[in-house]
């Protein structure tokens, strides 16, 4: 006796579609889990018995072979637990096998037959609509996430529920609408608890509206961290595609809230600078999103930027220029979209005390040179804003609070919209000025595009038609000093 | 004499090519066994050059001091003759700081443009920021290494050493191959000193090389001139010193060029700033300044400030250095 279900394997972000067939035969009863199926796939043996026990169904007293098909194909996680049961049951006739035709599966579930979410839900749902299935049994938190991808979850809180709606005696409970407003319980804070600092103030608007990457560089305790917390604050919410895109991730990487709808805010990661190449920009042996990817379409915070390993460092500069990270694995490649904004501080020395007219530097020059070399110069060119902040006076710290977040991000929404709408060109007097920095400061062409770049965001900050000498002349501004760079 | 043999054995045995070595028995061994036609023709494939204390063309000033080098090994586009025009020392501490190296290029830049040539170590901190205010200005430089004259050290500042060689000379006594070692920068200092009309020091420590290159300039009665330091910053201890026991005190590149009887070359032809970057200018004549600062004190917003202030740095008027800007 046989019976087959559907669910979908996850590599990468990509879902894979995963035949689960349950065969039944006389002899010693026995179970086993057949198909390149890691530990917590071959533990679902005893969640899958107990949860049927517990269920109050049978338990076949046969020889049961379960096949993973393909089998090539590397098998991870609980999340095979659901469709398992379900084709154990269908195989037994305890629910007629062809009513599982045009439904994929997934869910973990617990001894006692509820049914556990895992990551990905979104993902698995749209490898079902990819598979031309059109509904998804999945566990009740998952269900709002299953319905965004446009398959109809049947979102089940016990394995009981799905036996009952595939023998046709009763509809699982629809799933709560998805509730957008839970994401946004943690505002981002806000720009108006920043005193002084106009200049960073400036820097930050540009980055939200040009995606500008942005080094921030000064003595400790001046703020750059505050500052930079400060830039998804001012990002407008992301459109639909954006959205999608993001909840997908984070549905992967198991970030979403249980019942969440679209993600709609930018993400912001701030990794430690103690993380590995593989949780920043992704990897591991079956290919996990890192922390650049998990930042996709928001804000990536490195924050003392030197202290981060070399290899992370450089690695970075792959998804800075591609906007996504490859990873090749023995079972394929997986692409993981990483299109950020990267937001970075550092101090001027090991000490901290350079910069600081409070403090004196004690470093040595070879130190000073080493700490610079951390920096390639490759990864330097990809900043497009690098400011240096000097430590405010305090009559600055006492100042009143200027423009919150709410006041910039209008202006940030409508640099974006017209920067969308196309390139505008260079007046005469700024490609005059453009000319003579590059002999004059030296500038290379990478850094020239660069320039040229921020002057249009600048441009269009001002709602200016037209890039004007004054906008290069800002933009220039941003160059990366010498102080930051090796061998200066 | 055959100052090149001597040259190259002293170094060869780490002894000062002093007379005294010229008329040893075993430099006259070396001498007999040293091919100098074959040595010059291996320096020139290294675009090196030499120039023997009994050429004609060599310095007069250098010359002059107690213990000449029997010759300089050059390396650069520039003539020999270079060596012989107006020049200034420009010396100071290896970690000085922002104000220091600040008014070392700033001074070196309006020395150039004078058209005085500017003479310093190559080294870190001031030495470095004199060579390319030198630059800055469009004037000559010349660097004297401490090292084998092939070398560029320290190396941080090969780049450097390639632009003063494409439009100065980067010169030494010791020939190719000479590891840098301690006490081979005094003995370069006198060099330094004795290439100069006048030694200016910018920044230095109570005990500094930079003190040692203004003693050989006192003892060969050339000019010393100071630019005057905070008095409890350590690195101005120095040069404080020097001005107590009557260094002449330096505050801007007319007080050099006085001292060494050089005309003040025109103002630099070019406008002067209006509108949003005149007003930037003139909130930098109380110190140094933020930018959050000049855009405050200027009434500009802190966009137009940072183009104002850039547009300043082009026009050579303003620097900056850790985020703050100076005249």
């Amino acid at each position: 006796m046989l019976a087959r279900t559907v669910t979908h394997a996850l590599f990468g972000l990509e879902p894979r579609r995963v035949e689960v067939e349950a065969h039944l035969q006389r002899g010693v009863p026995a179970f086993a889990i057949v198909g390149l199926a890691d530990r917590a796939c071959q533990e679902a043996k005893h969640r899958v018995r107990a949860g049927i026990a517990s269920a109050a169904l049978e338990w076949p007293l046969r020889r049961i072979t379960v096949n993973l098909a393909p089998a090539d194909l590397r098998k991870e996680g609980p999340g095979f637990d659901l469709p398992i049961a379900l084709a154990v049951l269908g195989a037994s006739r305890q629910l007629p096998p062809a009513s599982l035709d045009g439904h994929a599966a997934v869910g973990e579930l617990a001894l006692d037959g509820r049914v556990r979410p895992v990551p990905g839900a979104l993902a698995a749902a749209e490898g079902a609509r990819r598979s031309g299935l059109e509904r998804l049994v999945c566990p009740a938190e998952s269900g709002s996430e299953v319905a965004l991808a446009g398959v109809r979850p049947v979102a089940v809180r016990h394995l009981v529920e799905a036996v009952e709606y595939f023998r046709g005696e009763r509809d699982p409970p629809e799933p709560p609408r998805p509730d957008e407003a839970r994401r946004a319980e943690l505002p981002a804070p806000d720009l108006a608890d920043v005193r002084g600092q106009e200049r960073a103030r400036r820097a930050l608007e540009l980055a939200a509206a040009g995606g500008h990457n942005l080094l921030l560089a000064g003595p400790p305790g001046i703020g750059k961290t505050m500052l930079a917390r400060r830039l998804p604050g001012i990002l407008p919410p992301l459109d639909d595609a954006a959205a999608f895109e993001v909840t997908r991730i984070h549905s992967v990487a198991g970030l979403l809230p249980p019942r969440a709808g679209l993600v709609r805010t930018p993400p912001f990661r701030a990794p430690h600078h103690s993380a590995s190449t593989a949780a920043v920009v992704g990897g591991g042996p079956s290919p996990r999103p890192g922390e650049v990817t998990l930042a996709h379409r928001g804000v990536l915070l490195l924050d003392e930027l030197p202290e981060f390993s070399r290899p992370v460092l450089e690695a970075l500069r792959q998804p800075l220029e591609d906007g996504a990270v490859a990873v090749a694995r023995v079972g394929g490649r997986a692409v993981f979209p990483a299109r950020f904004t990267l937001v970075a501080t550092m101090n001027l020395c090991p000490c901290g005390g350079r910069g600081d007219p409070a403090a004196s530097c004690s470093c040595t020059p070879a130190q000073l040179d080493r700490y610079r070399d951390r920096l390639s110069r490759a990864l330097l060119d990809r900043f497009d804003l690098v400011l240096v902040l000097p430590r405010p006076r305090s009559h600055e710290l006492a100042s009143a609070p200027a423009e919150g977040s709410e006041a910039v991000r209008p202006r940030v929404t409508a640099a974006r919209a017209r920067l969308a709408s196309g390139a505008s060109p260079l007046d005469e007097s700024a490609a005059t000025l453009l000319a003579r920095a590059v002999d004059r400061l030296p500038l290379s062409g990478r850094g020239r595009a660069r320039v040229l770049r921020v002057a249009r965001t600048i441009a269009a900050l001002a709602c200016a038609d037209r890039v004007a000498a004054e906008h290069v002349a800002e933009a220039l501004s941003y160059r990366s000093p010498a102080e930051l760079r090796s061998a200066a | 004499m055959n100052e090149l043999a001597l040259a190259v054995h002293a170094a060869a045995h780490d002894l000062h090519a002093s007379e005294r070595e010229a008329r040893s028995a075993r430099f006259a061994a070396f001498a007999a066994a040293f091919d100098a036609a074959a040595f010059v023709r291996t320096l020139e494939a290294q675009g090196i050059r030499w120039l023997a204390r009994s050429d004609p063309g060599f310095p007069p000033r250098l010359a002059a001091i107690h213990d000449p080098p029997p010759g300089l090994f050059l390396r650069g586009a520039a003539r020999p003759e270079l060596l012989s025009r107006a020049a200034v020392a420009v010396v100071g501490a290896r970690s000085c700081t922002d104000y220091g190296a600040h008014v070392a290029r700033r001074l070196a830049r309006e020395l150039a443009a004078a058209g005085v040539v500017v003479i310093s170590g190559l080294a870190r901190g001031v030495d470095g920021h004199a060579h390319r205010g030198a630059l800055d200005g469009g004037g000559a430089t010349v660097a004297v290494l401490g090292c084998g004259i092939d070398r560029d050290y320290p190396r941080a500042h090969a780049p450097l050493a390639a632009q003063i060689v494409a439009a100065g000379l980067v010169v030494s006594e010791y020939p190719p191959g000479v590891a840098p070692a301690p006490w081979r920068f005094p003995a370069r200092n006198r060099i330094v000193a004795g290439l100069a009309a006048a030694t200016l020091v910018v920044e230095a420590r109570e005990r500094s090389g930079a003190l040692i290159t203004a003693d050989l300039a006192l003892d060969e009665g050339r000019d010393v001139l100071a630019v005057p330091g905070e008095i409890t910053s350590a690195l101005s201890y120095g040069t404080n010193a020097l001005l107590r026991i009557g260094a002449v005190p330096v505050t801007r590149a007319e007080d050099v060029l006085e001292a060494i009887g050089v005309e003040p070359a025109s103002p630099p032809p070019g406008d002067p700033p209006t509108g949003a970057a005149a007003a930037a200018l003139a909130a930098l004549d109380g110190g140094a300044r933020t930018a959050d600062e000049v855009a405050r004190a200027a009434g500009l917003a802190p966009g137009e400030a940072a183009a104002a202030l850039t547009q300043l740095e082009l026009a050579g008027l303003v620097t900056a250095a850790a985020g703050i800007y100076r005249r």
